[in-house]
């Protein structure tokens, strides 16, 4: 199938990739997906504490060339948005920009399933956090 | 060097130039109907399809009155299965076929199930090969055909074809085989095998696409099919219908072509494959073949690049004509029923590419290949977070996946 030029750029030019600490409690890690459906996506924001701003994002994409511009595209969109900025991101936003054909719908909404587990992961940490602060008060 | 590479040699191939230059004449010079009795434009037709059907006889051990001329080896499949199916139906009702044929034969079968046949679809060992005793313990009184490939399309393991027309002998059950990838590149010979019918191309053995023929044994047994097409009674009544003459030279030459070069081609097919492999693997780790190389066509080489999935390396490779056994690059979105056949999962499924070599394929494509291959299979590796998991140790299989 012929692919949207921005899905080329991504695929060629990936943006974020890598990995981050998961056990820094400012790092929230979401993983979705199988192998055995033929796509993994794992995405990671980093946060920061005081502002709620994510200063930082990376991927890595086991998947096909539209799932790894979903989450690349995911990743750049991330970098600067505030936590609950970036829960509103919409796997139809992904689907409109990357133009991606019906067949590949899910990849964007996989790349929407990774960016709330990251969220929900880093929101877990907070509040285990602060629970922790505050039973040592 | 050209670019693209063309890679893809089960999918379909080139025409040899000298069967274009043989085809030539039978379309607006010699173009008679070969049916036509009475006249030298009809005599001519006959004596180039008669010429052919020698042709394709002398590669597969054949008599010409052997040789019924089809569109196609889908044509060739259907005709063979509902015709035994229908002309046997006072014998039996049951046939029996494997899970990694070609879907003309499968879904010829599931037609043929609604009609009241049974099949039986054996498994494949991860090898790729039937079970011989499996074989045996499912041939019923009721059994009138065993119809298995003689090599897959996919993963190109060819299966013991002679033995399991001993068996079916043995048993009194006739043996068809789709030989489509078969015929013109390693020896098939219907007397050796023990082959009652058997299904070829044009288009895969470098002939014109849009003729086949379908092999129906004349002796020890006298095979008989019902005809699926009615009309003019042609191919002695089991196949009506004006011969496509040109086309039918076409595949003639083209049998001719690969029966003079079979020894010297399998020959260099093996050597450009086996290094091919030896450059991927001894650049990479894990790459698992799918299928055993012991019984195995000399062009193909099927492998899966754990880790790495299959449409993102075709599109990273996209001066490279292969093909993959991934989800997202078949119509039904599912992965290749073939390799999920094997057993090794559908993570290798996905992972799979298939390469299919050719007459026209040099040395030189096949270091580009090799190199551009691993290229993309390292980029790709290096963005997978399986990859990762598993250099940290990870056992993947333990993982919880959100499965969606």
């Amino acid at each position: 199938m012929a692919y949207s030029n921005k899905v080329l750029d991504h695929y060629n030019n990936p943006r974020n990739v890598g990995s981050m600490d998961r056990n820094d409690p400012n790092v929230g890690t979401g993983m979705v997906g199988a192998p055995e459906c033929g796509d993994v996506m794992k995405l990671q924001v980093k946060v920061n504490p005081e502002t709620g701003v994510i200063e930082d994002a990376k991927f890595k994409t086991f998947g096909c060339g539209s799932a790894i511009a979903s989450s690349s595209l995911a990743t750049e969109w991330l970098r600067g948005k505030t936590v609950d900025e970036a829960l509103e991101i919409k796997n139809t936003d992904i689907v409109n920009e990357l133009s991606l054909p019906p067949v590949k719908i899910h990849c964007s909404v996989l790349a929407e399933d990774a960016i709330k587990a990251a969220i929900t992961d880093y929101k877990n940490k907070a509040v285990t956090k602060s629970e922790a602060v505050a039973s040592a008060k | 060097m050209k670019l693209p590479i063309y890679m893809d040699y089960h999918a379909t191939t080139p025409m040899d130039p000298r069967v274009f230059e043989a085809m030539k004449p039978y379309y607006m010079e010699i173009f008679g109907n070969a049916a036509s009795r009475n006249h030298s434009f009809g005599w001519q037709a006959e004596e180039a399809v008669e010429k052919s059907r020698k042709q394709i006889a002398d590669l597969i051990g054949a008599t010409t009155k052997e040789i019924v001329f089809t569109s196609g080896a889908t044509e060739s499949n259907n005709l063979a299965l509902k015709g035994i199916a229908e002309m046997y139906a006072e014998k039996g009702n049951h046939i029996i076929t494997a899970a990694t044929e070609h879907k003309a034969i499968l879904d010829t079968c599931k037609r043929l199930e609604k009609h009241g046949t049974r099949v039986t679809y054996l498994p494949v060992q991860a090898n790729g090969l039937v079970d011989l005793e499996m074989l045996k313990d499912a041939i019923t009184d009721k059994t009138i055909l065993i119809s298995l490939m003689y090599a897959n399309n996919e993963i190109g393991v060819i299966q013991p074809m002679a033995e399991i027309g001993k068996i079916a002998k043995a048993k009194g059950v006739l043996v068809h085989s789709d030989a489509t990838q078969a015929v013109g590149k390693v020896p098939v010979n219907v007397i050796k095998d023990n082959i009652d019918l058997m299904s070829l191309s044009g288009h895969k053995l470098y002939g014109p696409k849009g003729v086949g023929a379908l092999y129906v044994r004349r002796k020890s047994p006298r095979v008989q099919i019902t005809a699926q097409m009615d009309g003019g009674g042609h191919e002695r009544g089991m196949r009506s219908g004006t011969l496509n003459v040109p086309g039918i030279v076409g595949l003639g030459e083209a049998c001719a072509i690969c029966n003079a070069d079979m020894p010297a081609e399998s020959k260099r097919m093996a050597y450009l494959r086996d290094k091919l492999r030896g450059k991927l693997e001894s650049a990479l780790d894990e790459v698992y073949i799918n299928g055993t190389m012991e019984h195995r066509l000399p062009n193909n080489l099927n492998i899966s690049f754990a880790y790495v999935e299959g449409e993102s390396l075709l599109m990273g490779i996209n001066d490279i004509a292969v093909s993959s056994g991934s989800a997202c690059t078949s119509a039904t979105l599912e992965p290749s029923y073939v390799l999920k056949a094997l057993g090794a999962g559908d993570d290798l499924a996905h992972s799979s590419i298939r390469f299919g070599l050719g007459r026209f394929n040099t040395e030189e494509e096949v270091d580009y290949v090799a190199a551009k291959v691993i290229d993309v299979v390292k980029k790709l590796r290096e963005l997978s977070p399986l990859y990762e998991m598993a250099k940290e140790g990870i056992d993947l299989s333990k993982v919880q996946w959100t499965a969606h």
